[in-house]
């Protein structure tokens, strides 16, 4: 055997489609989502014997839940892909979702209304990013902190009063959150679209080379001349960034919004992004994993409902497939070494 | 130093430091560092633990600006902002800790920072055949068997080594500066890299050396520089003095030479 035909062969063995999926965590995922859409369809049935799960109605249903977490699981990746996280995208939604109900309920265009979501969100982005790169404080910390600030604001601004009026543009506004696209609910086609663009932006440009760069040695990425610190920034914005876009969907879907919006949302994204392989050690991650994560959570949110388990279990659900999947992770990167 | 600098009148000199210092709060790493490398020339720096040997890389390589002296390269003052600024006046880094990603693929890591880019329609993108492939020709050229597919946290020792060398061979540098890059590999290994310094310098390259192997030292420099506590003892042609001699000069048996 030569030596090119060699290196082919260990090439073919070690780089094979079958050993890369093998190796990744959102084809796991997505077996395991299938799976379950298997066992749904058998027993989410009513009493009278009738399909509940697999109906069109229900499948709008999860896919447009899924996607308001799906928007922001998608920034949240590229945060946790630098070893960073990010707590306040809950706080964010909420208070991205009162400065567009205010603007419109004030009577300004739909115009105004989204940018005035849109740029709250990038400025509680760029406080995150500036504290957290330029500064150097604990992502964990400077997130918390603006958890609280963002929630407590969002009561100021609001007074605590809900927004159902959207002023001139209201039915446009509506239809935005609410409508579809050839049947496909607006915010999936959004979600699918961010995820195409993340995809794409992770694979394809340096600036996702920087990401996982940073995830995984963010001292050699400083030594070799890579701008961490811009690359940090732009991440929490694009992450706050998502969680202001799904704020105005969800709002728009609604048709109104209070100061809770997005409470506790956090904790679900963090976890569609981990269920779909991002490693909050760093350097790992992708867009589909947030994807299809997300996908899963709602998926155990909604068979659970249909199987007519009591909804106060889905936490624990919810919670024990969270350490499910990251164990399952470090088992078979044991078994790689 | 004179009758180093005797020596070397015909060739060129590539950077001169002067009266260079660097310290931490209260600690002096370096105190007054004079020094000159010419081109293409090997030199050992040598010295104990916590002699400066790596602040002084750390200032070559542009991770530290010097408390005070300048930096004269190709006999224009210079001063190093950035890692960058250092890397685009010919001067590459082979760090102690390597400086891997291991998330990355071999031929990602050799071209982080500077990844190679095309256009598609108005966007630009990485050009990931073009660095595998040129990876995979820096890699025969160094004769390792590392594959650039392959990502560095699947990697042994030596592979890393090659992945972090063969970072340095994207441009063409005037100098590299490695540290301790014979430390934690086989022995094997440990000809291959000599080996590598030695084609270096059949190209004209100019390496400095950090090395806590004598052997190494004495094997493939032209110049030994001793460092202890923050002080230039000694600058020898390797003709001129021994393994004996250095070892004194950075226990601190010998005041100077």
């Amino acid at each position: 055997m030569t030596d090119s035909s060699l290196t082919k062969a260990i090439d073919s063995q070690t780089h094979s489609v079958w050993q890369q999926l093998y190796r990744s965590q959102p084809f796991w995922v997505t077996i395991a989502a299938i799976g379950l859409c298997v066992v749904l369809s058998w027993a989410g049935t009513d009493s009278r014997g009738e399909q509940v799960f697999f109906t069109a109605q229900n499948f709008n249903n999860v896919a447009l839940n899924f996607s308001f977490i799906g928007i922001i699981a998608i920034g949240m990746t590229a945060v946790i892909i630098t070893a960073g996280i990010d707590l306040s995208v809950g706080s964010v939604m909420g208070l991205s979702g009162i400065a567009t109900g205010l603007t419109l309920s004030s009577g300004y265009g739909v115009e105004a209304g989204i940018a005035a979501g849109l740029l709250t969100a990038l400025a509680c982005g760029l406080v995150n990013g500036f504290l957290i790169s330029y500064v150097g404080l604990s992502p964990f910390v400077v997130t918390l902190g603006m958890l609280s600030i963002c929630r407590s604001l969002a009561l100021v601004v609001s007074n605590n009063k809900m927004f159902y009026e959207f002023g001139p543009d209201e039915d446009l506004f509506v239809s935005i959150g609410g409508g579809s696209y050839f049947g496909i609910a607006n915010s999936l086609v959004l979600m699918l679209i961010l995820t195409i663009f993340l995809g794409f932006m992770l694979n394809y440009t340096a600036w996702g080379r920087h990401l996982y760069a940073i995830g995984s040695n963010e001292n050699a990425a400083t030594m070799t001349g890579v701008p961490v610190k811009a690359v940090k920034m732009s991440a929490y914005l694009f992450c706050s960034l998502t969680a202001g876009m799904s704020a105005i969907m969800i709002v728009g879907w609604m048709g109104s919004v209070t100061n809770a919006l997005g409470m506790i949302y956090e904790l679900r994204v963090i976890a569609s992004a981990v269920i779909g392989g991002a490693d909050l050690m760093g350097g790992v991650g992708s867009a589909y994993g947030a994807l299809i994560g997300s996908f899963l959570v709602e998926l155990i949110r909604n068979g659970l409902l249909m199987a007519g388990v009591d909804p106060y279990w889905q936490g624990t659900f919810v919670g024990l497939f969270i350490i499910f999947a990251v164990a399952l992770e470090r088992i078979r990167s044991h078994q790689s070494s | 130093m004179n009758s180093c600098s005797q020596e070397n009148q015909s060739k060129s000199v590539f950077l001169d430091l002067r009266n260079i210092s660097k310290s931490f709060g209260a600690i002096e790493a370096l105190k007054g560092i004079n020094m000159q490398l010419f081109a293409g020339e090997v030199v050992g720096l040598m010295g104990d633990n916590g002699a400066g040997k790596s602040t002084l890389i750390k200032i070559l390589s542009g991770n530290y600006q010097p408390t005070s002296g300048e930096m004269y390269l190709e006999g224009h003052p210079q001063q190093f902002n950035r890692p960058v600024d250092a890397r685009t006046h010919g001067i590459e880094v082979v760090y102690q800790d390597l400086a891997l990603c291991d998330h990355l693929t071999a031929a990602h890591n050799v071209f982080l920072g500077r990844e190679k880019k095309k256009w598609l329609g108005p966007l630009r993108i990485l050009d990931n055949k073009f660095m595998l492939s040129k990876a995979g020709e820096i890699f025969a050229m160094l004769k390792s068997e590392t594959r650039p597919r392959d990502l560095v946290k699947q990697m042994s020792g030596g592979q890393r080594q090659a992945v972090a060398i063969a970072r340095t061979q994207l441009s063409s540098p005037e100098l590299v500066l490695m540290d301790e890059p014979t430390a934690a590999i086989s022995v094997r290994q440990v000809s291959e890299v000599l080996g590598l310094i030695k084609r270096l310098q059949s190209q004209g390259v100019g390496v400095l050396l950090i090395s806590h192997r004598m052997p190494d030292i004495f094997t493939v420099c032209d110049r030994v520089v001793v460092l202890r506590r923050g002080e230039k003892v000694a600058d020898k042609h390797i003709s001129e003095t021994s393994q004996d001699e250095v070892t004194g000069l950075i226990t601190g048996a010998l005041e100077s030479a």
